[in-house]
């Protein structure tokens, strides 16, 4: 981790840490408590999207049914077969992860853009799969009554005790992100970036980290569903089509692919925006988040994590010119 | 290590009867040639001779239609670009292909993969071995950076340095996986006379480290003042081999450079 990301992390800790005792203060944005949980579950999407995104250079289009595949996973061993929640939780990433890697090793052996083709077909039959298999997953009418999270004994009840807690494991894994981009690994996923075969001469396995990143980012997502799961205790498989996942990918587009912290951004960002400020759109609401996609991949191809620099640039800028008066 | 594998063996790489087709294109026509170890070997001719396919070809990037190649008495065609470079095989780039926004310090460190194994989960979780590792990538890193001269430049982007630090910069991140066989595809390509004399000193810098080098280049007074032996492709097929002397002598060469009288 360089100085920036420290600054950075401290930063944004704080940011979040703060964050409730404001909100809950004001009375009109008191509920962003429960939005922040929700954009703290994206999160962990986004950021496993955006290592394969921006750091392995692969689209994938079924983040969304691994997401479902760790929801309905945790959704149906504890509420059908008792399971404790915090089990059925690597449960659900195994499978994801199996999925994934039966996926990607023959998708990614290919050059181009084969994974992003291959993820689109499988994100559709998950979600029939969910839609269908009524007698597992309640089918269309989905599932209530999934129990909730406990810790130590102690039930996460308030959103203030899931909004920390799922922060936390944001936090936890943005870390992990960040050791694995400044490291070993992360050089060899950032040369294939720029030259692939360069990157294979000096001995770097292109086909094989792009797998390792691909099952990371499925084993990300799957946990993620399993806390959606808990913390909205019902389902329904509407959460887990193809509109999510393109949603996904906007998020960390948006953010900006080359930028961790530009997919928390995104995510929280997109959160706010689908819960709240373009419910007035309704229907047309796909039609924003298609005018948002065009105008970030025209206008802003590094996202909104490129533009903190420039504002920071400015700033300094306007500053001296201040003190020098 | 290299004695007790093959101890009676003359030649580091073996070409024996390569052949590359492009659909109707033969680019390389049965070539067939061994290199010496500890030498610096140099391969001229026109373009379009088939010199980078040949070292394609070695590197792995692309696989010969007939014919074999042979490092240190071992088959590598077939064989993955980056386990050719684990065997001891690294190259450079005709088109410097270096990681542009990457530090100069960290191409190199890019250079030390084939020999650290942290995987994904050691690296995000920091384990101990793998921060030891981590270190001592940058310490010899840093090393081969101080080798090539490139010292003061360590935390620039690569894609800022101007051309001739770019090329050297390039061996650098080959001479880190510490290759016993070192392929330069036109390394003074571009570059001024004083740029290529530093390279030229570079080059025989690391022959004295025992490293046998395989030179394209079309910068004929380096070859002349550098190589060891010296063999000419032409369309695809082998003109002559031979030390500079002869080659300079041999009527084939001079009729396919100056033109039959």
């Amino acid at each position: 981790m360089n100085k920036k990301d420290r600054w950075a992390f401290v930063g944004m800790g704080l940011l979040i840490a703060v964050f409730p005792g404001v909100a809950l203060n004001v009375k009109c944005i008191s509920h962003y408590v429960d939005v922040m949980v929700f954009a703290g579950i994206f999160s962990l999407v986004s950021l496993g999207l955006c290592m394969l995104m921006g750091y392995a250079g692969q689209v994938s289009m079924a983040q969304a049914a691994f997401f479902g595949i760790g929801a309905y996973s945790s959704g149906i061993l504890t509420s059908r077969l008792g399971w404790n929640p915090w089990m059925a939780m690597p449960a659900g990433a195994g499978v994801a992860a199996l999925v994934a890697w039966i996926i990607g090793v023959p998708a990614l052996r290919l050059k181009g853009h084969y994974l992003a083709m291959a993820t689109l077909g499988f994100g559709v039959i998950v979600h029939i799969i969910l839609g269908e298999e009524v007698k597992w997953t309640g089918g269309p009418s989905g599932m209530v009554d999934i129990p909730g999270l406990q810790i130590a004994g102690w039930k996460l009840t308030s959103e203030v005790a899931w909004y920390y807690m799922i922060w936390s494991v944001v936090f936890m894994a943005l870390l992990f992100c960040l050791h694995v981009i400044y490291s070993r690994v992360g050089r060899g996923l950032r040369a294939i970036h720029e030259e692939e075969m360069a990157a294979e001469s000096m001995g770097v396995p292109t086909a094989c980290y792009k797998v390792q990143i691909f099952v990371f980012s499925a084993i990300l997502s799957a946990i993620a569903g399993s806390f959606y799961t808990h913390y909205v205790t019902c389902l329904n498989p509407g959460s887990f089509n193809l509109m999510w996942s393109i949603r996904f990918v906007l998020m960390v587009m948006v953010g900006g692919t080359q930028s961790l912290w530009g997919a928390i951004l995104g995510a929280v960002l997109l959160t706010f925006a689908g819960n709240e400020w373009l419910q007035i759109f309704s229907d047309f609401e796909i039609l924003v988040y298609g005018a948002m996609l065009l105008c970030a991949a025209l206008f802003l191809p590094g996202g909104l994590a490129s533009l903190v620099p420039k504002v920071i640039g400015v700033f300094r800028n306007s500053l001296t010119h201040l003190c020098k008066r | 290590m290299q004695e007790a594998c093959c101890p009676e063996l003359s030649s580091i790489l073996e070409i024996s009867d390569v052949q590359m087709h492009f659909g109707g294109i033969v680019a390389l026509k049965g070539i067939r040639y061994a290199v010496p170890p500890g030498i610096i070997q140099a391969l001229i001719g026109p373009n379009g001779a088939g010199k980078t396919t040949l070292f394609h070809c070695i590197s792995g990037l692309i696989q010969p239609t007939f014919g074999h190649v042979l490092f240190e008495g071992r088959q590598i065609d077939g064989m993955l670009p980056h386990k050719i470079a684990r065997l001891g095989i690294s190259r450079t780039f005709q088109h410097v292909a270096l990681f542009k926004s990457m530090t100069v310090l960290e191409n190199i460190m890019l250079g030390r993969h084939p020999k650290t194994k942290s995987g994904f989960w050691a690296t995000g979780l920091r384990l101990p071995a793998m921060r030891r590792e981590e270190r001592k990538i940058l310490e010899t890193a840093r090393y081969h950076l101080d080798f090539v001269g490139l010292g003061d430049s360590a935390n620039l982007p690569a894609g800022t340095l101007p051309l001739g630090k770019q090329r050297i910069l390039e061996i650098a991140r080959a001479l880190a996986t510490d290759p016993r066989l070192l392929l330069l595809d036109e390394p003074a390509g571009g570059l001024n006379i004083r740029e290529t004399e530093v390279l030229g000193d570079l080059i025989q810098r690391i022959r004295a480290c025992g490293v046998t080098v395989i030179l394209v280049e079309h910068d004929m007074n380096l070859v002349m003042e550098i190589a060891d032996r010296i063999l000419v492709l032409h369309y695809g097929s082998q003109l002559a081999s031979g030390t500079p002397m002869e080659i300079m002598d041999h009527p084939a060469v001079i009729e396919a450079y100056l033109g039959g009288g």
